[in-house]
């Protein structure tokens, strides 16, 4: 019966913001599809460029990028954390 | 202070650089900690700090892929992550997926797509919180009744067991997940990766905060095997979606940049703080973040819908997702340092 009751309740909760739902849209900023580089030099007009020239290319060095990044930032954290000397390579299971 | 401000070539917009750091070194911590991407504190960060909408979603959703990927590293070395699991899931999260975007282009049609995802978004950060407390006290009780018998109860018991009548299902192929400790139908795991799938193609998210939850109270996932291996999902997903953003023209990969610096940080951070803080302690400050999350959602659809409310409800809400960010982070860093200092005292003195 408790149960059924928080269920209610949280159901209740939920259904209690009636019409707020149709105010959820928002406005939306307009969206910017070419770059301007004109006061951009260097490594970021070298990139505002790729993207205006075009997006595939500019997806592939993004996909390429990302994970090299992340990759790179993890083995730095790994080579310090074990400099600290935490044991990384085991847990003790908790629960289920 | 001009040297704080950093112009994004793309979205051509000048941003407070350091707020990106603080921002991503926060959701590393959190996503690395709870197995979500954590878009639902990202995005409206970012738009807070100053990017269009659609640009902060898909600079969100870019980063959000380099941080899953280091905390699955993390994960993996730890043994939380069935990639067995992760691979099965895929399956169903796509196919899932998919039909969840169809069935969105169907309402938008029908004109009832932003009333019909706000219910359904409120409804289920409701019961995803309702259940995981529901378990936390189950599980109390448990232990209650236990130490009434002069027993202990078993350390690996749990509140809630639906999984125990979910795995009776003897559909074949069975499959063994070893990492997880489960022999059951793979319709199971494909089946529950659809339903999740297919909510979080309906939400437009990524769905670490649907898919962590049903891993744990559906499948019966250890909790840290479902935090690694819903960063595993989360890892491929985000690779995916930042591709299709980035491709449709909507990701500043400068400001993705300095958030995965903060981010790869915090990630690690997250991760060897689930080391030190037991799975209910991972399940109670999910379901306060959750809970939070829930609240601040409808704070804001209630200054959007009362004209008089609607500059209170937008400050609150920011604060209360600010506030939940810092805290949570705060709590997780201090309990990964006050861990990481037991564990070296431990080693000095054997």
């Amino acid at each position: 019966m408790k149960r059924i009751k928080l269920a209610l309740f949280s159901l209740l909760l939920a259904l209690t913001v009636p019409g707020f739902a149709l105010a959820a849209g928002g406005g939306g900023a307009p969206i910017v599809l070419v770059a301007d580089t004109r006061k951009l030099d260097g490594i970021m007009a070298w990139w505002a460029n790729l993207y205006n020239e075009s997006h595939l290319y500019f997806t592939i060095l993004t996909v390429v990028l990302i994970p090299t990044i992340g990759v790179c930032f993890g083995i730095i954290a790994d080579i310090i954390m074990h400099w600290i000397g935490l044991d990384l390579k085991s847990r003790d299971l908790a629960e289920h | 202070m001009d040297w704080l401000y950093i112009l994004m070539p793309i979205a051509g917009v000048k941003i407070f650089w350091p707020g990106l750091v603080i921002l991503g070194v926060g959701v590393g911590i959190i996503g690395g900690f709870f197995g979500m991407g954590g878009a639902w504190m990202v995005t409206p960060g970012l738009n807070i700090l100053g990017f269009p909408m659609a640009f902060a979603i898909g600079t969100d959703i870019a980063h959000m892929a380099g941080k899953s990927l280091i905390s699955t590293l993390r994960h993996g070395k730890f043994g939380n992550v069935d990639y067995k699991l992760g691979v099965i899931m895929i399956v169903g999260t796509v196919g899932g997926f998919e039909v969840g975007a169809q069935m969105v282009m169907w309402l938008e049609r029908m004109g009832s797509v932003e009333a019909v995802v706000r219910y359904i978004y409120l409804a289920l950060l409701f019961l995803i919180a309702w259940m995981v407390f529901h378990d936390v006290n189950k599980r109390r009780q448990k232990e209650k009744a236990a130490r009434a018998a002069g027993k202990e109860v078993d350390a690996l018991a749990t509140g809630i067991e639906w999984h125990k009548t979910l795995h009776k299902i003897k559909i074949p192929p069975m499959v063994n997940l070893e990492v997880a400790g489960i022999y059951c139908s793979a319709w199971l795991p494909i089946g529950v990766s659809f339903f999740t799938g297919w909510l979080a193609g309906i939400l437009g998210i990524g769905g670490g905060l649907i898919r962590m939850p049903a891993l744990i109270y559906l499948l019966g996932c250890p909790t840290h095997v479902a935090v690694g291996t819903d960063l595993f999902e989360v890892m491929i997903s985000g690779l995916y979606g930042a591709a299709s953003y980035t491709y449709k023209g909507r990701t500043e990969l400068v400001a993705a940049i300095i958030m995965l610096c903060g981010a790869s940080l915090g990630a690690q951070v997250g991760c060897v703080a689930t080391k030190y803080i037991k799975g209910y302690g991972i399940r109670i400050a999910f379901g306060l973040a959750v809970v939070g999350c829930a609240v601040s959602i409808a704070m804001k659809l209630l200054g959007a819908n009362v004209k008089e409310l609607r500059v209170a409800m937008d400050v609150g809400s920011t604060w209360l997702v600010l506030g939940l960010v810092s805290g949570l982070s705060l709590y997780i860093f201090i309990k990964m340092v006050q861990g990481a200092k037991a564990e070296l005292a431990a080693k000095k003195t054997a």
